[in-house]
C-alpha cells in the first residue's frame, strides 16, 4: 500500500527532534565545567608525575583534591558522551551500528565513571 | 494526491572536498579529531586512580606505564590534543555569544588555536619537567 504519511510524519518520532538544543547547551555547560576542572586536574598529573604510592594516595586523600578530581570525571564524561554521540549521528548511518554504538556511549562513560569514582572513594575513606 | 518525492531527491550539502582550504576549516575538523580522541583518555586515568586505590605493586605497574617512553609519548600527544581542544572550545563559546565570527577575526582565531595549543603544551612540559626536578 503507498504511503499516505508526510514526510514530516514518517520522521516523526525517530531522532532527537526537539531534543537539539538541549543537548547544544548541555555541551556547552560542561563544556564551561570542563574548563577550571581540566586546568586543576593537569596540574595535579604534573605534580604528581612519577610521585610514590604513598605520596599520591596522601594528595587524593584530601577531600577537596578528591572531589575536584571527581567533578573533573563526571564533567568531562558527561560532555564527551553528548560529543561523541553527535559523532556517531554524523557519520555511522546502518541503523543497527548506530543504535549500538550509542549504547556503548552511555555505557563507557559509566563504566570510566564507576572506576574513578570508587577509587577515590577507596582512598580517601582510607580502605 | 500529489506523489511525495522528498525522499527521491533530497538536497545534499557539498561535502568537505568542493570547499576551497581555508584555516577555520582544519580548526574545525580538529576539533572534532581532538574531541574523539580525547575520548579515551578518562579510561586511561581512571585506571591510574584504580592503581593508586588497590596496592603499591599496581601503582608502581601502571606509574611505570605512563612513565615509559610509549607513556610519555602518548601523554605528549594527549596534552597536546587536550589543549588545542580547550582553546577550540573557548573559541566555540566566544562564538556563542555572537562575537568573533567576521571572516578576519576567525581566521586569526583559527590560527592563535593551533599557535596557543603547540606554545602551551610545549610550557606545560617544561614545566611538568621542572616540578618533578628532571628525571
Ligand atoms: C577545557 C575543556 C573543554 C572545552 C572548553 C570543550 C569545549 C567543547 C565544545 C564547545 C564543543 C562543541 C563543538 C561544536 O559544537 O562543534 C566540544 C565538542 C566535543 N568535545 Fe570538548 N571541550 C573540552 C574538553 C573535552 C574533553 C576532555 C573531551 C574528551 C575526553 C572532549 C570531547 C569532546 C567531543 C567528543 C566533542 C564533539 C566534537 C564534535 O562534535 O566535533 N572535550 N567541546
Amino acid at each position: 500500500m503507498a504511503d499516505m504519511r508526510t514526510p514530516l510524519n514518517r520522521v516523526r518520532g525517530l531522532g532527537a527532534a526537539r531534543g537539539g538544543t538541549e543537548h547544544f547547551w548541555r555541551q556547552r555547560l560542561t563544556a564551561v565545567s570542563n574548563l577550571p576542572l581540566i586546568l586543576f586536574f593537569m596540574g595535579f598529573v604534573m605534580a604528581y608525575s612519577g610521585a610514590p604510592f604513598e605520596e599520591v594516595r596522601a594528595a587524593i586523600a584530601s577531600p577537596v583534591v578528591a572531589l575536584l578530581i571527581g567533578f573533573a570525571f563526571v564533567s568531562v564524561l558527561y560532555h564527551m558522551r553528548l560529543g561523541m554521540q553527535v559523532i556517531i549521528e554524523d557519520y555511522v548511518h546502518d541503523q543497527g551500528w548506530k543504535v549500538a554504538l550509542i549504547i556503548l556511549n552511555t555505557f563507557f562513560p559509566i563504566v570510566v565513571g564507576a572506576i574513578a569514582l570508587l577509587s577515590l572513594l577507596k582512598i580517601v575513606f582510607g580502605a | 494526491m500529489s506523489k511525495i518525492t522528498a525522499t527521491q531527491s533530497r538536497p545534499l550539502s557539498p561535502h568537505l572536498q568542493i570547499y576551497r582550504f581555508t584555516p577555520t576549516m582544519a580548526m574545525s575538523v580538529a576539533h572534532r579529531i581532538t574531541g574523539a580522541a580525547l575520548y579515551f583518555g578518562p579510561l586511561l586515568f581512571a585506571l591510574w586512580l584504580l592503581a593508586a586505590a588497590t596496592s603499591a605493586e599496581w601503582f608502581d605497574f601502571v606509574s611505570g606505564l605512563f612513565g615509559s617512553f610509549l607513556g610519555r609519548l602518548v601523554l605528549f600527544g594527549y596534552s597536546w590534543a587536550l589543549l588545542h581542544h580547550m582553546l577550540g572550545g573557548i573559541r566555540h563559546l566566544i562564538w556563542d555569544t555572537g562575537r568573533g565570527l567576521e571572516r578576519d577575526t576567525s581566521t586569526r582565531l583559527a590560527k592563535a588555536t593551533l599557535i596557543g595549543s603547540i606554545t602551551l603544551t610545549v610550557i606545560v612540559w617544561v614545566v611538568g619537567y621542572a616540578l618533578r626536578g628532571g628525571f
